[in-house]
């Protein structure tokens, strides 16, 4: 006897269809799967067994062949469970689905027979309306995610038992809530913590504003990295379509809670991280930092200690927005907007130069810095130098909060959108674009000035007219004036001499 | 000017040395003390019987054998000129020293040799691992001076040498004296600034082209270097370093020497505070140096900025007293973010301050109108 059951597997973070052929006949008992199944599919069959007998169901003690097609995809995970254990049980007459087709299942089997989350549920919806499926039978806890792709009507199970319910018509699952996207930003980390400092909450504001890549430059400890996680509060809010990617990654990665994306993603992974692991990699390749930090914030604490080969990997997809990871026999491109921010010491034992306690010899420093201007420099715009700040400050009354700044950047990124297009910021102006831009006598003469007295490259004359854009932005103008220019030419990340 | 021209046997004299840089190098060493400089003080048999006796004969007769014609296309593949001691375009600097060289192979600007007069001349040198502080004072001290019409020479080392040598592209003119063949870009990393100064200026070596870097030829290019100039300025140089050579070859030429003091902490600065407490002339600007050269107030470098408003002013006293950043300057003033890099960065477009690649601040000798 044969039976299907419509499923579906994970590839990257989008899905991609599987069908499940199961056949029960005579023979010696015997349960093998076939079809590219990775470890976790070809344990489904211990899972199954149990799951079915614990149910009240018969496991048949006959030849069952199970074949995952299109044969030449690799399958992975545990969320191919539910499928074969049904087709089981719809090969051997046991139950009968086909009132409710179209249909797909996906979930994790205990032995119990209890039905347990999977990741990616939200791409499994979307590619299951894309096949024309109309309802997708999924763990309980996982109906939020489901739910949110129209068209699809998720049934949600608790157990393998209730299958039984479900194809009979006496019992309907309960419907779920679509999860919410655009929830406020919970109450996490604010910039009013970052006490004085105002050089730096004026980089902050002008990063946030263009979406530049920043770079600070201070002593252990003055702050860094609790400004760069004070960054995703300043930015402007997620479009309705933009959160849906970052929910759709974050499901693919298994991060997506039960109340959904949190907001705009913060990522600093570590130092001593490799290149697969920040762009993405593997085999069968899935996602890195840069993809998870997509439409966020990627923080690289102490940049000058990061393996080169990392930093050089990310500097196609910081210019593109995407990441091709290519591996033996797979290939996939996966979105990474995110925001830059890094952070780096001044010398090696981080006081800088200046410190009369600096303990670096004058050479060590040079050839630290050294390393900033490489790798990743010429794709960071902004510099802002960070001082430990005085007892005073420290004591003294909180910054601004963050969503007095959030005000300002939202509405200069409005007056950016509105010149470029949706969905696009300073930092991704072309030349032409840039070129373009209104100049006041006093900023052009400026600009003039500093290009031939500190003989700036082309790109840092652009790097230098990008910011003065955004400053312009925030401060509300059509014209790039001689104000706003000086600030943005203060502002720039300077090439070493 | 004509063309420089150097006779062949100082052309053989060079080719001489490059041919027994090897075995120079096993008696004399890069350090201070080296045996170089005096090596290069004898005569060419004599030469070749202290370091080289089993081949003196046939290495002579091998260096003879070189016909002149041979000797000039050489050095016209190479892009460079030559002359010697016996040529009136040689550097009258160089003819007071005992072991000056027989002929200077150069690249560059010859019109430049005319001007290499020891009072019209000034030698900076220093350390290679300098600080920023060295290394911020190098570029003005080559701005000024070469902006006042002086010739700056310098090694085209690491360090307060290429700083120097910057600052005096930026101003005027530079001559850069290497310890290898003119053509040889040494540093490797130099090598833009080499072209630099080959475009701007001139390059001189005592060595012929192709030669490569050995230690000895360092110490022996430093006399070059003290005796070209009426002054020679110690930057930032620590104790037994190979600046102090230069400052020693100097002082026994009778040249000035000078010195910029350091902090009395700082182990890359007591050569230079050593120089001082020993009778050195103390250099703090341009101005220090040029008053040593040409007397007492003559030809103040043009150093006077426009004029600041009052805001800009206190932003200014504000770097002065040490607030190197933009955000010690908007604590210390009182101002926001924006209003302090506003005003950095327009001192900064006028000249008063330069600012590092990390974001430090620090102050020009560029003065105040009326102050």
């Amino acid at each position: 006897m044969l039976a299907t059951a419509q499923t579906f597997t994970l590839d990257g973070i989008s899905a991609r269809p599987v069908r499940v052929e199961v056949d029960v006949h005579r023979g010696l008992p015997a349960f093998s799967v076939v079809g590219l199944p990775d470890a976790a599919v070809r344990e489904a069959r211990e899972r199954v067994r149990a799951a079915i007998v614990n149910c009240g169901f018969e496991f048949p003690l006959r030849r069952i062949v199970v074949n995952l097609a299109p044969a030449s995809l690799r399958k992975a995970g545990p969320g191919l469970d539910l499928a074969i254990a049904v087709a089981l049980m719809m090969a051997s007459d046991q139950l009968d689905l086909d009132p409710l087709a179209p249909l797909a299942l996906v979930g994790e089997l205990a032995l119990d027979g209890s039905v347990r989350p999977v990741p990616g549920v939200l791409a499994i919806a979307e590619a299951a309306r894309e096949r024309g499926v109309e309802r997708l039978v999924v763990p309980a806890e996982n109906g939020a995610e489901a739910a949110l792709v129209a068209d699809v009507e998720p049934l949600c199970l608790d157990s393998l038992a209730q299958v039984a319910g479900l194809a009979a018509g006496d019992w309907s699952p309960p419907r779920p809530r679509p999860m919410s996207l655009l929830a406020a930003p919970r109450s996490g980390p604010d910039l009013a913590d970052l006490r004085g400092q105002r050089h730096l909450r004026h980089a902050l504001e002008v990063a946030a504003a263009g979406g530049h890549s920043l770079l600070m430059v201070g002593p252990p400890g003055a702050g860094k990295s609790l400004a760069a996680s004070r960054l995703p509060s300043i930015l402007p809010a997620l479009a309705p379509s933009e959160a849906l990617e970052v929910a759709r990654i974050a499901s693919a990665c298994g991060r997506l809670g039960a109340q959904g994306p949190q907001g705009r993603p913060f990522r600093s992974p570590h130092h001593t991280i490799s290149p697969a692991g920040l762009v993405g990699g593997g085999n069968p390749p899935g996602p890195g930092e840069a993809t998870l930090a997509h439409r966020g914030v990627l923080f690289l604490d102490e940049l000058c200690e990061f393996r080169r080969d990392s930093l050089e990997a990310l500097r196609t997809p910081l210019e593109s927005g995407w990441v091709s990871v290519a591996r033996a026999g797979s290939w996939r491109r996966l979105p990474c907007r995110f925001m830059l921010v890094a952070a780096a010491n001044p010398c090696p034992c981080g006081r800088g130069e200046d410190d009369p306690e600096c303990t670096c010899a004058p050479f060590a420093a040079q050839r630290y810095q050294s390393r900033l201007s490489g790798a990743l420099a010429d794709r960071i715009d902004l510099l802002a130098a960070i001082r430990q700040p005085s007892a005073a400050e420290i004591a003294g009354p909180p910054g601004e909060p963050s969503a007095a700044v959030r005000e300002r950047v939202t509405a200069a990124r409005e007056r950016a959108e509105r010149r470029l297009g949706p969905g696009r910021c300073n930092a991704d102006m072309s030349p032409a674009e840039l070129r373009g831009s209104a100049l006041a006598d006093g900023a052009a003469s400026l600009l003039a000035d500093s290009y031939s007295r500190h003989r700036l490259s082309a790109r840092a004359h652009d790097r230098a007219l990008r910011l003065a854009r955004t400053v312009a932005d925030l401060a509300g103008e059509e014209t790039i004036g001689r104000e706003q220019m000086a600030q943005a030419l203060q502002l720039r990340r300077r090439d070493a001499s | 000017m004509s063309e420089p021209r150097a006779c062949p046997d100082c052309l053989r004299r060079s080719r001489l040395l490059a041919h027994l840089a090897p075995y120079i190098e096993r008696v004399a060493t890069g350090a201070p003390g080296s045996r170089s400089p005096e090596l290069l003080r004898l005569s060419n048999e004599d030469l070749l019987a202290a370091v080289a006796p089993k081949v003196a004969v046939q290495m002579l007769a091998q260096v003879e054998a070189v016909p002149e014609r041979r000797l000039r296309a050489d050095l016209r593949a190479a892009g460079c000129w030559a002359c010697c001691r016996h040529d009136d375009g040689y550097p009258p600097g160089l003819r007071d020293a005992a072991d000056a060289p027989w002929a200077l192979i150069g690249r560059g600007e010859p019109a430049l040799l005319e001007r290499l007069e020891p009072d019209r001349a000034v030698t900076v040198v220093g350390a290679r691992r300098a600080s920023a502080y060295g290394r911020g004072i190098a570029r003005e001290l080559g701005r000024e001076l070469a902006a006042a019409g002086l010739v700056v020479v310098s090694g085209l080392a690491f360090g307060i040498d290429g700083c120097a040598h910057r600052g005096a592209l930026e101003g005027g003119t530079t001559v850069a004296v290497l310890g290898c063949g003119a053509d040889v870009a040494y540093p490797a990393s130099h090598r833009s600034l080499w072209r630099r100064v080959c475009e701007g200026g001139l390059v001189l070596s005592e060595l012929p082209p192709g030669t490569g870097a050995w230690r000895w030829a360092f110490p022996a290019r430093n006399r070059i270097m003290a005796a070209m100039a009426g002054m020679t300025v110690v930057v930032e140089a620590a104790r037994h370093s190979g600046s102090l050579i230069t400052a020693d070859l100097a002082a026994d030429l009778g040249r000035d020497l000078g010195a910029v003091p350091g902090p009395v902490t700082a182990r890359t600065s007591a050569g230079a505070n050593d120089l001082l407490a020993g009778g050195a002339c103390l250099v703090r600007d341009a101005q220090d140096v040029l008053d040593a050269m040409l007397g007492p107030g003559v030809r103040r470098p043009e150093r006077t900025g426009s004029a600041l408003e009052p805001e800009l002013v206190a932003v200014l006293a504000a770097v002065e007293r040490g607030e190197a950043s933009c955000d010690a300057v908007a604590a210390a003033l009182d101002l926001s973010g924006a209003e302090a890099a506003t005003a950095l960065a327009t001192l900064e477009a006028l000249g008063y301050l330069t600012c590092s690649p990390i974001g430090v601040y620090s102050r020009t000798l560029l003065m105040e109108p009326g102050v």
